[in-house]
């Protein structure tokens, strides 16, 4: 825990949390409302708008790039619903069209575009590279302290911190109406409550999570956090409050142990060099769910016969 | 554009056409096969299934070079993804048969895994052989371009197969799809039947991880299904179009990537297959949106000339623009407001109907004709002129209209 802890260690694993927190939290109630499957379609379509924003602005700074990826995600939502509505298709089938289409859509792009002088490419927009945000400024743990080595902190730290006070404070702020129009519609809409908007607004959530989750750490985790740690939280408790706590405290341990598995792991097995970080992320959250599917105490559906 | 007709004429080199001829094959078997899990309401399961060949893959990889063997396999590779993809598919049943957790968050949540632990093996794999770049990443968006001659055979004989247990299983796919109860009252097995889908969905799969990729190959699954769905309410030839719109955009897309530099075999499968949805989704001939578009505005017209000829008729005031508009378009009224001869013609007529309905709902309440009125039907196709004549002695000269 020296200060090349704080240098290389420190920042992978503080964006790998924020990442993994900012996706949890809506998670839980896309979970609920059947909707798990909007963030892996979301994750996909990201790449189409980061690369026509790479072509129309020829740079990879962060902003226009997120922007772009924000407007695709809204683009493929639009999409899913226009292609269900008018084709009369189910939701899944709908979305599979839409997405592998728009991801076709960026690989196809990417290929004919030059973009051999940046840093753009289909298995980073997959699984990112969260090894690589270090912390060349920090001298110490007392680097975190000073103003001038925070300020070389990678800029994602702060981005995702941002991302996710918006995505914690929307679901603060919306608690009740969410709570109630995620479990009952017809209730909520009887109550004044405009849940179409909310459910609209918690996908636009997601869409900002998932664009921010991705810039630092690639899809791959940004798909198992929205949904392996709600999961697994829900087959914990029955209190709504609860499970998102429960998820949250999962996709912590999860970004930590994952990242230091991938980062320390092989040197256990007297192995030399690292494995993907993301990728163990992702695998231990999964060893999660896995435990709680088999041993969580709510794990079975009310009114499913008991094990004897 | 010479290059591409030539690829599509099988012209550009041995290489070219061994590709297009697999990438039909595939696309025939995907179409096919897809359209039964499109019925199902469970594509997305096949996702789940295609990224979960990823460690399969890793693994197959790794057993061979640690046996001795050449760890690029195709078939040893192949079968290695069918295990792992299997595994998944096991677990997402498990998953949501035996936890309160819904299908989709357990496709979603073995997907990212088995993903993400296939992503951890394939750094291992970088580390462990570095001379030996695997070149697995080539699995993630398939690539054609050093197809051999045996795996384009592999891929054709497991096309060949996958078709042939279609055309074997369909019938049941095709029951327990449509009604799993009846299915199973009828002595079917529905599980089995299910897990012989999804045993077609990983051949598609495996065989598709060269061609187009695992990460795209769920797109030849259901695009094909879905833009067939358009054109037909029969299943056997919502098969048999998904399985040509499968094919049709393996082949061309195939030759697309043979001609044109920089052109991914899979993606551009999968993009000539959204255009042809797309074309199916807008024109298909009833469930296009051209055809509903048309089919709504024929009947708004209908509603609205009817409603203006009867308040014509009845000597009421017309204020909507569009009832208006059409009178005036139909030469029933003049631009200041007032019926021409037609107009108070086809009025009277409107208003007649109106009452000889009226009488044919009474004396034929027993039967369906007499339910036919909507208002807009026009009674001459649902009665004789026989019984029309009755309905107008029956009416006598109760109303003053026009005959």
């Amino acid at each position: 825990m020296g200060p090349d802890f704080v240098q290389l260690s420190l920042t992978p694993m503080l964006i790998g949390t924020l990442a993994a927190l900012a996706c949890a939290l809506p998670g839980n109630f896309l979970l609920l409302r059947r909707q798990a499957l909007i963030g892996d379609a979301i994750s996909h379509v990201v790449l189409p708008g980061i690369v026509v924003a790479f072509l129309i602005t020829g740079t990879v700074a962060a902003w226009p790039m997120m922007l772009g990826a924000s407007l695709a995600a809204i683009v493929a939502v639009l999409l899913i619903e226009a292609i269900k509505r008018l084709g009369r298709i189910d939701a899944g089938a709908a979305m599979g069209v839409v997405f592998t289409a728009m991801f076709a859509g960026g690989v196809l792009l990417l290929e004919q575009s030059d973009t051999s002088s940046v840093h753009l490419d289909v298995e980073h927009a997959l699984y990112g590279n969260l090894e690589s945000l270090i912390w060349l400024g920090a001298e110490g743990w007392s680097s975190l302290l000073d103003w001038t080595a925070l300020s070389q902190m990678p800029p994602q730290v702060a981005r995702l911190a941002a991302v996710l006070v918006v995505v914690a404070g929307f679901i603060f702020v919306f608690w009740n109406a969410l709570k109630i129009s995620t479990f009952d519609e017809g209730f909520a809409l009887s109550l004044g409550i405009r849940a179409r908007l909310l459910g609209f607004g918690l996908v636009v959530v997601t869409a900002i999570a998932a664009v921010a989750a991705f810039d630092a750490v690639g899809s791959i985790i940004v798909i198992a956090m929205f949904i392996c740690p709600p999961a697994a939280a829900r087959l914990m408790t029955d209190d709504l409050g609860r499970q998102v706590a429960w998820s949250a405290a999962f996709a912590i341990v999860s970004a930590v142990l994952g990242y230091i598995f991938a980062g320390y792991g092989p040197l256990w097995f007297g192995a030399a060099g690292s494995v993907s970080a993301a990728g163990m992320i992702a695998t231990v959250s999964g060893l999660i769910l896995a435990a709680t599917c088999l041993f969580g105490p709510k794990r079975k559906r009310i009114g499913a016969a008991r094990e004897v | 554009m010479e290059g591409f007709l030539n690829a599509l004429l099988l012209q550009s080199g041995y290489n070219a056409a061994l590709v297009g001829i697999g990438a039909a094959l595939l696309g025939m078997a995907a179409g096919g096969t897809g359209t039964f899990i499109f019925l199902r309401k469970r594509s997305l399961v096949s996702d789940a299934a295609a990224h979960a060949t990823l460690p399969g893959i890793c693994l197959a990889f790794m057993a061979m070079v640690a046996f001795g063997g050449d760890g690029r396999n195709l078939t040893g590779l192949m079968v290695g993804s069918a295990g792992s993809a299997a595994v998944a598919l096991v677990l997402v049943d498990w998953i949501s048969r035996e936890t309160r957790l819904p299908e989709d968050a357990a496709i979603g949540a073995v997907l990212s895994v088995f993903f993400g632990f296939g992503i951890v093996l394939m750094t291992v794999i970088q580390t462990m052989t570095s001379g030996r770049q695997a070149g697995l990443e080539s699995f993630l968006l398939g690539s054609t371009a050093g197809m051999l001659f045996n795996e384009a055979v592999t891929i054709a004989i497991a096309g060949a197969v996958a078709g042939f247990l279609l055309l074997l299983l369909h019938r049941r796919m095709t029951l327990v799809a449509f009604d799993p109860e009846f299915a199973a009252t009828t002595g079917i097995d529905v599980r089995a039947t299910d897990l012989a889908t999804m045993g077609l969905v990983l051949v598609v799969t495996v065989i598709g991880l060269k061609v187009v990729g695992l990460v795209l190959i769920v797109a030849m699954l259901i695009i094909p299904a879905v833009a067939a769905r358009f054109w037909t309410e029969r299943v056997d030839r919502l098969v048999a179009i998904a399985a040509v719109i499968g094919g049709v955009s393996g082949y061309t897309g195939a030759a697309a990537s043979a001609a044109y530099p920089n052109v991914p075999t899979g993606a551009v499968i999968v993009l000539i297959s959204f255009g042809l949805f797309a074309v199916s989704l807008s024109f298909a001939p009833v469930r296009g949106v051209v055809a509903s578009v048309y089919r709504h505005v024929r009947f708004q017209r209908q509603v609205h000339l009817r409603q203006g000829l009867l308040a014509v008729a009845r000597g009421e005031p017309i204020f909507d623009g569009l009832t208006l508009k059409i009178l005036r378009f139909a030469g029933h009224i003049r631009a200041d407001g007032v019926a021409t001869l037609s107009g108070r013609a086809a009025a009277a007529k409107a208003l007649r109907d109106e009452a000889r309905w009226e009488v044919a709902r009474e004396t034929h309440q027993e039967d369906v004709s007499g339910a036919r009125y909507d208002g807009l039907t026009a009674i001459e196709t649902v009665f004789t002129p026989d019984e029309i004549a009755e309905f107008d002695r029956r009416i006598g000269d109760r109303i003053g209209v026009v005959a």
